[in-house]
């Protein structure tokens, strides 16, 4: 059942790709559509995919790369079709949804072996902790997508090549305002996710703070957005400069996740 | 004209301090030599150690870089960050409290000019009516307005949730409660390791620097146990402790068990489960042995390594054992020893002994005897954390305080509505300080009901 789901789940991720790419070149709005409605069946056999192994564990089924994967993929999705109600541009799924299914893709490659439970995952802060960070990681994942969408917005721009994908990409204004919106929710459970996991941390490891590489990480992070939204609030860091930064605060987030488990040993490396 | 220089100076030190290129270079500065101590190990091991070349060491420690997060560079960014906050902070509150605490109640054609919602509203009836049509329709879908009479027009204003704007400092002040926090648990706590084997007690323990610190009281553990998953992977670690004062047991603080997660606190010095292993005095391992022609069995106990004489000038050795052969032996479940058997005049045999509910297994070994494993009492001492932080809840005040000005920060705006009440009709005026979009969407739903009303 678990498997059966998860590979439904790939599949229909990779024709909403699929759809997607295509709807990039060529400009037919239909497809846009049915893409959307595609992603909608996707991310709720999804769902059903991490309410089921949520059942058969007995606990949040975020403990392990294969699974936090799949929850970050499943947030990336979720907010994506939120943007897409609100805001109603096609053009995003043409970004989002091959992130979603490359997370997804990475995800099939670790074991789908529920393990049991490591001692110190045994908390009621599991669920609020892990839920928190990769929400805030998706938020952060759709703002890097629409800051790539805007620099290519903007190359256009400057040279004047306003061909079929110019007229699909949404104003540079309307990108600016999506993607400072992602930091402004990003940011936000970020912060929660870190004070969440030094309250959990004060009970398991008997020290709220410990300097442990997840910990400085996701502090390194917790700086670059700081910064970045400092930077937009006063000096005007918008547009290009803000997209930028954007970028590279992912790349930083990135780490945090994905490298500090597979590179960086410590408290933190549930694999 | 010194006085203007020194003025000057004072003023150039104090624009520093309070510009915002300080925060993001310091913001940025931090995540970037952050970085420098999650590359290379903190409070180093010998084999790290090794691995380097003579200069790199020198140059690192000289740096500080084996304890990065507390060297005096790292601390110094982080009081000028706090510093930097500090100013900002002075220097931008008392605009924003003016407006919190003296919104303009007026809006004037100037005033007008610089809102993005403003409409005009052809509406029939005189001023006063105007005016009280207005008053209630604020009330019921907006806010509670003030009303102000002047040069012959009314002027309404009504506001929501003013005091976010006062999220951004509210955050910036928790960063500073957490900061102290952290300051008073490092001059005023420690962190400390303990091994208590099972039975013993302990009144002292060794912080990380090797200080022997005294508790005040003592700590005894009653009894430790680790149990296991099918697959052999650690599943709880268990220690029941007892305090006691003066010898005695203090009430409602004996056999308290503590596991990962569930830590005890005990006059603001908390112990936490952290590791575990085999006491030095070693396992007694517990055999029945019996003779297949009959007699009555003869029970031994044994420890790790010992040569036991058996009856019939046989000799057994226990090697290692287990209560528990599940993970080591499919289908089997009980205690379990690997032992040495020496028939009298014949060549050592190992084999598995079982317990007794395995007899045919048993009997596969032994010679004339039939050896069976009854279990093992073996100690434990449990490895504990010891940690005292009086700054942690001031770390938790200051948390709160951040989550508090983060949701006034990010999720809530300050919403003002504006209205102009003149005989030919009404001009409303409306602004937030967060989600333009979201706000005109809101202004232009206030418009519409106005005009059904």
């Amino acid at each position: 059942m678990n498997a059966l789901l998860f590979n439904s789940t790939l599949v229909i991720y990779a024709v909403v790709t699929a759809v997607y790419l295509i709807y990039l070149l060529k400009p037919k709005e239909s497809l846009g559509k049915t893409g959307l409605w595609l992603a909608l069946v996707g991310f709720l056999v999804h769902c059903g995919f991490t309410l089921n192994r949520f059942l058969e564990a007995g606990h949040t089924p975020i403990t392990n790369l294969h699974e936090s994967l799949s929850f970050f993929s499943l947030s990336v999705v979720g907010i994506f079709l939120l943007l897409e109600r609100r805001y109603k541009i096609s053009i995003l799924g043409s970004f989002m949804m091959p992130l979603a299914l490359l997370i997804m893709a990475i995800s099939a490659s670790f074991s789908t072996v529920i393990p049991p439970l490591n001692p110190a995952l045994k908390s009621k802060w599991l669920a609020v902790h892990t839920i928190m960070a990769f929400l805030g990681y998706a938020a952060f994942a759709i703002s890097f997508g629409v800051s790539i969408m805007y620099l290519i917005q903007s190359h256009f721009l400057k040279t004047r090549r306003l061909g079929s994908m110019f007229q699909k990409l949404p104003s540079l204004d309307i990108l600016d305002d999506i993607s400072y919106r992602c930091l402004t929710f990003g940011f936000p459970l970020l912060t929660f996710a870190i004070i969440s996991g030094a309250i959990w941390a004060e009970t398991a490891w008997g020290t709220y703070w410990s300097w442990d590489p997840k910990e400085t990480w996701s502090l390194i992070t917790w700086f670059i957005y700081a910064a970045l939204l400092h930077g937009r609030l006063t000096t005007g860091w918008r547009g290009r400069k803000a997209a930028m930064l954007s970028i590279f605060g992912f790349v930083i987030m990135l780490f945090t996740f994905l490298g500090v488990n597979l590179l960086l040993p410590g408290l933190h490396s549930y694999k | 004209m010194t006085t203007t220089n020194k003025r000057g100076f004072a003023q150039e030190v104090w624009d520093f301090f309070c510009s915002l290129k300080l925060s993001i270079f310091l913001l940025i500065g931090l995540a970037l030599v952050s970085i420098i101590g999650t590359v290379i190990q903190q409070g180093p091991q010998r084999e790290y150690l090794a691995t380097l070349s003579e200069t790199k060491i020198r140059l690192y420690s000289a740096l500080g870089f084996f304890d990065m997060y507390h060297s005096w560079w790292f601390i110094l960014l982080l009081y000028l960050l706090t510093l930097n906050l500090i100013c900002c902070s002075i220097k931008r509150l008392p605009r924003v409290w003016k407006v919190v605490s003296e919104p303009v109640l007026v809006m004037d054609d100037g005033f007008e000019k610089s809102l993005a919602n403003v409409k005009d509203l052809k509406l029939k009836g005189s001023k006063e009516e105007l005016k009280s049509r207005m008053e209630a329709f604020l009330r019921a879908e907006f806010a509670v307005p003030v009303i102000t009479e002047k040069d012959g027009e009314y002027h309404l204003f009504a506001q929501k949730s003013p005091w976010c704007r006062l999220g951004v400092y509210v955050v910036h002040l928790s960063i500073i409660v957490i900061f102290v926090g952290a300051l008073i648990g490092s001059f005023f706590g420690y962190k400390a390791y303990t091994n208590i084997p099972e039975g013993g007690a302990i009144s002292q323990v060794q912080t990380q620097s090797g200080k022997m610190i005294p508790l005040g009281f003592d700590v005894r553990c009653e009894k430790f146990s680790v149990s296991f998953y099918d697959t052999g992977a650690p599943k709880e670690f268990r220690s029941v402790l007892t305090v006691l004062e003066n010898g005695q047991p203090v009430p409602g603080f004996q056999n308290r068990p503590i596991i990962v997660n569930d830590p005890l606190t005990y006059k603001g010095i908390t112990f936490y489960q952290s590791s575990y292993g085999q006491s030095d005095e070693g396992a007694l391992y517990h055999l029945t042995v019996r003779d297949r022609k009959g007699g009555a069995p003869v029970k031994l106990n044994a420890r790790q390594g010992e040569r036991v004489a058996l009856p019939g000038g046989a000799f057994l050795s226990v090697m290692e054992a287990t209560m528990d052969v599940r993970p080591f032996m499919r289908g089997f479940d009980g205690p379990g020893a690997q032992v040495e058997f020496t028939p009298a005049g014949g060549n050592p045999q190992p084999f598995v002994i079982l317990s007794d509910k395995y007899e045919s297994f048993n009997a596969q070994h032994g010679g004339d005897l039939l050896i069976t494993f009854d279990g093992m009492d073996q100690k434990f001492y449990t490895g504990l954390q010891v940690a005292h932080d009086p700054g942690v809840w001031v770390v938790w005040f200051g948390c709160f305080l951040m989550v508090l000005g983060i949701c006034m920060a990010f999720f809530m705006s300050h919403k003002r509505v504006w209205a102009r009440v003149t005989d030919s009709g009404v001009t409303l005026g409306g602004s937030a300080s967060k989600n333009p979009a979201g706000f005109e969407i809101c202004f232009d739903d206030l418009v519409e009901k106005i005009g059904k009303a």
